[in-house]
């Protein structure tokens, strides 16, 4: 058996747990952690699709940056409250599940019949990774692709001063009504 | 690599319909959120893994974006979400029903 074989099927299982464990836990810090495992299983498979930037990246921005931001958000908001698990909309639950299975089949019968399970990934893409998967990525990124480029950077700043913004507290304007009432407080203190 | 193209691919469907079943079944926002990063991560595996397939870095630097929007959208959806909690002391989606008839 290959090797990326052997990795394939040891990560996968163990990818689809975490996801599974996710969905179940009630607390909100472990679906954080089981999540953080995803993550890492998804490094793992980019790493064994010759794709050794996007494993770095993975596992730098998503399993570093935004899942700490997750965790600072949960601990922010309270950790103790268990999420209330009672379902209010009638036949949510069955009508999710089949949904579910339903998804899970058509995409199995629509890869089955687009590319088929026995095809294996062409050789060569040594030569598309030359010189190295991140000076290649950065050639296609800076020539093909260097208007989104762009746009994303902008994307990030309007997202950065729209955070600040949600995130201030609002100063309150004061109404004259109670403008008077303070100073009829300071003077009766008086 | 000697693992078919297509098991990455059933692999990323089968995590994004368990990121769906999260935002369907799930109360708690921040919940309902991670779920959503699940989905997207779930698609950036299929692009990677059709890059590979087609010997072509298109879908490596579509997935680098998706990452790219996906960090801003968690910043933003946060702050959203901690809005949403400081107005209403919670973040259960049943309770944010101002709007209903």
């Amino acid at each position: 058996m290959p090797l990326d074989n052997v990795v394939f099927w040891v990560f996968a299982p163990i990818s689809v747990a975490s996801a599974v464990g996710m969905l179940l836990m009630r607390n909100a810090v472990h679906a954080a952690l089981f999540l953080v495992v995803n993550f890492f299983c998804l490094a793992v498979f980019f790493l064994i699709l010759d794709a050794p930037f996007l494993f770095a990246v993975q596992i730098i921005v998503y399993a570093g940056a935004i899942m700490v931001l997750f965790l600072f958000v949960i601990m922010l908001l309270g950790v103790d409250r268990g999420d209330d698990l009672r379902e209010r909309l009638v036949a949510q639950r069955p009508l999710a599940l089949a949904l579910a299975a339903g998804f899970v089949i058509e995409i199995t019968l629509a890869v089955r019949t687009g590319i088929g399970f026995a095809t294996k990934a062409p050789g060569g893409f040594d030569a598309v990774n030359d010189p190295g998967n991140a000076q290649a990525i950065a050639t296609v990124l800076f020539r093909e692709y260097f208007l989104p480029f762009e746009v994303t950077s902008v994307l990030l700043i309007i997202a950065a001063i729209a955070t600040m913004v949600l995130g201030q507290r609002k100063a309150r304007a004061v109404t004259q009504a109670e403008l008077r009432a303070m100073g009829a407080a300071k003077e009766t203190g008086v | 690599m000697r693992t078919p193209i297509a098991y990455f691919v059933v692999l990323s469907g089968v995590l994004f319909t368990l990121g769906t079943l999260g935002v369907l079944l799930r109360k708690n926002a921040l919940l309902i959120f991670m779920s959503v990063e699940l989905q997207l991560n779930a698609v950036n595996l299929a692009l990677v893994a059709f890059s590979r397939m087609h010997l072509a870095l298109d879908g490596q630097v579509l997935a680098f974006f998706s990452m790219v929007v996906a960090a801003a959208e968690v910043v933003v959806g946060l702050a959203i979400i901690v809005a949403v909690y400081r107005r209403r002391g919670t973040v259960d989606v049943d309770e944010a029903r101002g709007l209903a008839g």
